[in-house]
């Protein structure tokens, strides 16, 4: 549990260094390093799958912006903000703190997951029944793939949406009719 | 409980990143901070002390199996978040490229102002 602790830790820094730093290349980088930090936390919260898919989008996603940045020459990315921003994000804060600290007595303890606080979770019945039902070891694959394909259906429509819209946007051809296309 | 206050000090971090960063790509990267915060939320939800993964191992009985996995829903659900959030953040890059050609700079108060 204090492991836990430590690599959620490690993010925070690393989201701090991430959204401060000057430099594109070092931002970039420490954004990657929150990624790896949580992926290795989820190894120890007992979630392989999503330590190693966080892993794969982590480096697609550094790739990504990297492309967008210093490929192009940006190799500076400062953000000077304003102070009234900085005022109106700290009242954000408060009132994110405020719902919190009032919800917080109601959320399971850590270390005793929701399926146990709830009575007749949907989770116990697809731990129970999974290997006999969808016929596969891992539970979490059985959920995605049998218990709710249809879940998984529905994410494949929207990635494929989301990336049919981004490669519109960085086809070239499409741009160059307006005559704004200026590569 | 500290444990869910460090993943809302995260989802801060990226919720300040996001409203007083006038960079685009900064903003860019303020949501993909939250978007970690409230995955790592979610999981930290299903886990249970000294739990282990929701796999079934051969020579475990199903009782003794029950009392030691974590909870697979929250699980499940987060991978779709997490691959869901890649084609998010590529959609969104690809909209910051194009301004950056059209205007020449990811500053989103430079924008407004060369509009027109």
């Amino acid at each position: 549990m204090v492991l836990i602790q430590v690599f959620l830790v490690f993010a925070i820094i690393a989201a701090l260094v991430a959204v401060e730093a000057p430099s594109a290349l070092s931002s970039i980088i420490s954004l990657g390093a929150v990624g790896f930090g949580l992926s290795v936390a989820f190894l120890w919260l007992g979630a392989p799958d999503i330590a190693i898919t966080q892993v794969v989008v982590e480096i697609v996603t550094l790739v990504i912006l990297i492309r967008a940045t210093i490929a192009r020459g940006v190799t500076e990315i400062r953000g000077n903000e304003s102070k009234t921003l900085l005022i109106g994000s700290l009242i954000l804060f408060g009132l994110g703190s405020a719902f919190f600290a009032n919800y917080l007595s109601d959320f399971p303890e850590f270390g005793k997951s929701a399926m146990e606080t709830f009575s007749n979770p949907a989770s116990q019945f697809y731990l129970k029944f999974g290997l006999d039902k969808a016929g596969g070891p891992n539970i979490v694959n059985d959920i995605l793939l049998d218990f709710r394909a249809f879940d998984t259906l529905g994410e494949a429509t929207v990635l494929f949406a989301a990336i049919l819209g981004a490669i519109t946007l960085l086809n070239r051809k499409v741009f160059i009719g307006n005559g704004e296309e200026k590569e | 409980m500290l444990t869910y206050l460090l993943a809302f000090i995260l989802f801060a971090v990226g919720l300040y990143s996001v409203i007083n960063k006038r960079n685009l790509i900064k903003i860019i990267m303020g949501v993909i901070i939250m978007e970690h915060a409230v995955n790592a939320f979610l999981i930290l939800i299903g886990y249970r002390m000294s739990g282990e993964a929701p796999i079934v191992e051969e020579g475990v009985s199903i009782s003794e199996f029950l009392s030691t996995a974590v909870d697979p829903l929250p699980q499940a659900l987060v991978i779709t978040s997490i691959v869901i959030s890649l084609g998010v953040v590529a959609l969104m890059v690809g909209l910051a490229i194009r301004i950056y050609q059209h205007y020449g700079t990811f500053d989103i108060t430079e924008i407004r102002k060369l509009r027109g």
